[in-house]
């Protein structure tokens, strides 16, 4: 608990400037992320979430507080290949390959042919779509497609991974063999993930930490530290101590709302 | 209820009629609409020529009711028909009639190009394939030249406010002048700087029609890509330049094959345009207003059938290319 945090946001606002009325997204949001956490997100819809999440990778200007990424500002962090960031939608490019899909930060990036080959190969098999490389998105499905989105922004070695409800269109089968699969992927790498979510049982099965935020304004109302040790099977869901996080994160997300009432 | 097993039967016989089903799908539509057309073509034939085979059967000694062309002036067609059944069918036989016959065009268009080619005259003055050849030169050098203005322009609109301010609303008003106009003082003012010959401004004339449309959609294909991908190019912190090549040039290809394909019908209609103030004598331009001036009115049909047909060609092939790269894109299907 000595070692610096990853992610550290201090008194964080954030109003936008609409046409109508200014909108309060973000208030006195203080939360310290240290290295090789998983923290999920969670809370009604318009409650902050993704803005919060795109705070942290400077896609968004807070108004107030401070925000380190790294030690440094969010928008250095970017600078310097802090993140990698998973959008709702895996948003491919449908005119590139899998593979190529999976290169483009790469490219971007300035690596070599051998190292984009090598590191294709390598996080392809890491989110199972080994044989997938020269598949045009349009070839795969849904999950695949959502796996495929994963390992581009594990290509580069980034030590922190923010995803914004990557599974939330995916349906349930598919979310389940997912979730299992991410939680053995960040033990493998040890990143540090960021990790927005509507399901209770996805925030309570993956997260070493659960923060429960509520809308108008956003802010956080509960944060949970998970009892569950660290090897979770899929019926871990379950157990008592699963299911009693999943009750106060509940309570903590109706409490939000009622107060909000 | 009888009929769902046979379309659920599986096996070559279904793959079969789906293709017989499309291929006949495709150009049955257009079979009959074409026999339609043809058939009002043939229709409208003969109260458009009937005043003049009944001038010319009079001539020749025939009986026509009623007997001076003064008179006839009175009549309707109409009734002309109605009066002189018997002479209807000389209205399809006029040398130089108000409207040809599909058959007198297709003859007239075979007797220009392909009789013509047969002979080893391709290349004659009174060919339509010298003719069209001069006509495609142009539109080939005013496609290039507005396609590269039209591009480049859209990338400046693209990246630049102040010239998507400025500069935008200066094309859509190039736009809004009648090119016929505009035409002969292209012509003209080319003359006066010397420039030698119809090519250069003709040329200009073409990519003033084909830019605007290569313009409009470029830009929009341009801006296509939604904020959510330019959002993940900024997650990598990627450049400009790289966001272009890698993201709005690539979204943008589907648009520009379709304004292509506009625009090279533009500036086809463009070049045709500037072969028409007198003093061209070469190009299907010309020889529509040569036909014109001679009164021969099958020389003019078969000129913008000819020009039809090239355009028809052109635009074609750019649906091939456009094909052929949205496949290898991995965007056709
Ligand atoms: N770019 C923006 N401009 C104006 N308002 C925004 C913008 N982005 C988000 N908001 C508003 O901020 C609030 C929080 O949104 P968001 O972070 O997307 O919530 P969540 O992800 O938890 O559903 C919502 O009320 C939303 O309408
Ligand atoms: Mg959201």
């Amino acid at each position: 608990m000595t070692a610096t945090p990853v992610i550290e946001a201090k008194n964080l606002d954030l109003t936008f400037q609409t046409a109508d009325a200014p909108v309060h997204a973000l208030r006195d949001v203080s939360l310290s992320i240290g290295k090789g956490e998983f923290v999920s997100f969670i809370g009604p819809s318009g409650c902050g979430k993704t803005t919060f999440l795109r705070c942290i990778a400077g896609l968004e200007e807070p108004t107030g507080g401070t925000l380190t990424v790294n030690g440094m500002s969010p928008d250095a962090a970017r600078r310097a290949r802090a993140y990698g960031y998973v959008f709702q939608a895996a948003g491919l490019y449908p005119w590139r390959t899998i593979g190529k899909n999976v290169a483009l930060p790469l490219e971007i990036m300035g690596y070599s042919k051998q190292e984009q080959k090598e590191r294709v190969d390598r996080t392809l098999d890491l989110v199972d779509l080994g044989g997938f490389a020269s598949k045009f998105p349009w070839q795969l499905s849904g999950g695949m497609q959502q796996r495929a989105s994963i390992a581009r922004a594990l290509a580069f070695d980034a030590n922190i991974l923010l995803m914004d409800e990557p599974f939330g269109a995916l349906d349930e089968i598919v979310r389940d063999r997912l979730n299992e699969e991410l939680l053995s992927l960040w033990a493998r790498t040890g990143k540090t993930v960021g990790f927005v979510t509507h399901s209770i049982p996805e925030a309570v099965y993956l997260s070493t930490r659960i923060v429960v935020m509520s809308p108008r304004p956003g802010r956080i109302t509960d944060v949970i530290e998970s009892p569950l040790p660290a090897e979770r099977p899929l019926d871990i869901r379950d157990s008592r101590e699963f299911i009693e996080v999943a009750h106060r994160v509940r309570d903590g997300l109706r409490a939000g709302m009622e107060e909000d009432a | 209820m009888t009929a769902a097993p046979a379309t659920t039967t599986p096996g070559p016989f279904r793959t079969a009629g789906r293709a017989l089903r499309s291929t006949v799908g495709g150009t049955l539509p257009v079979l009959v609409v074409l026999a339609v057309i043809v058939g009002i073509w043939y229709a409208a034939v003969a109260p458009m020529n009937i005043r003049l085979a009944l001038d010319q059967a009079e001539r020749s000694g025939a009986t026509v009711v009623p007997e001076t062309p003064i008179a006839r002036q009175e009549v309707s067609v109409w009734r002309l028909m109605a009066q002189n059944p018997d002479l209807v069918p000389q209205s399809y036989a006029q040398d130089r009639p108000r409207l040809p016959t599909p058959g007198q065009v297709a003859g007239e268009l075979w007797a220009t190009t392909g009789e013509m080619a047969l002979e080893g005259r391709a290349m004659s003055r009174r060919s339509l394939i010298f003719h069209a050849w001069v006509t495609l030169r142009s539109t080939f050098w005013g496609f290039l030249l507005g396609t590269t203005l039209g591009i480049a322009g859209a990338i400046a609109i693209v990246y630049s406010r102040v010239v998507n301010l400025s500069l935008m609303p200066w094309a859509i008003i190039s736009q809004t002048i009648p090119i016929v106009a505009l035409a002969p003082m292209i012509i003209v003012l080319s003359a006066q700087v010397g420039i030698e010959g119809r090519g250069v401004p003709k040329a200009i004339i073409s990519a003033y029609l084909c830019y605007f449309p290569v313009l409009v959609g470029m830009v929009k294909g341009l801006r296509s890509p939604g904020t959510a991908q330019l959002d993940l190019l900024k997650t990598y912190s990627a450049s400009s330049l790289q966001s272009f090549w890698k993201l709005r040039l690539p979204s943008s290809v589907p648009y520009l094959f379709a304004s292509l394909k506009i625009g090279i019908a533009a500036a086809l209609v463009g070049t045709i345009v500037g072969e028409l103030p007198t003093g061209a004598i070469r190009g299907l331009g010309a020889r529509i207003l040569i036909g014109d001036q001679f009164g021969t009115p099958l020389a003019i049909w078969a000129a913008l059938f000819a020009a039809a047909i090239l355009a028809g060609v052109l635009v074609t092939l750019l649906d091939v290319a456009q094909r052929a790269t949205l496949k290898r894109m991995g965007m056709g299907r």
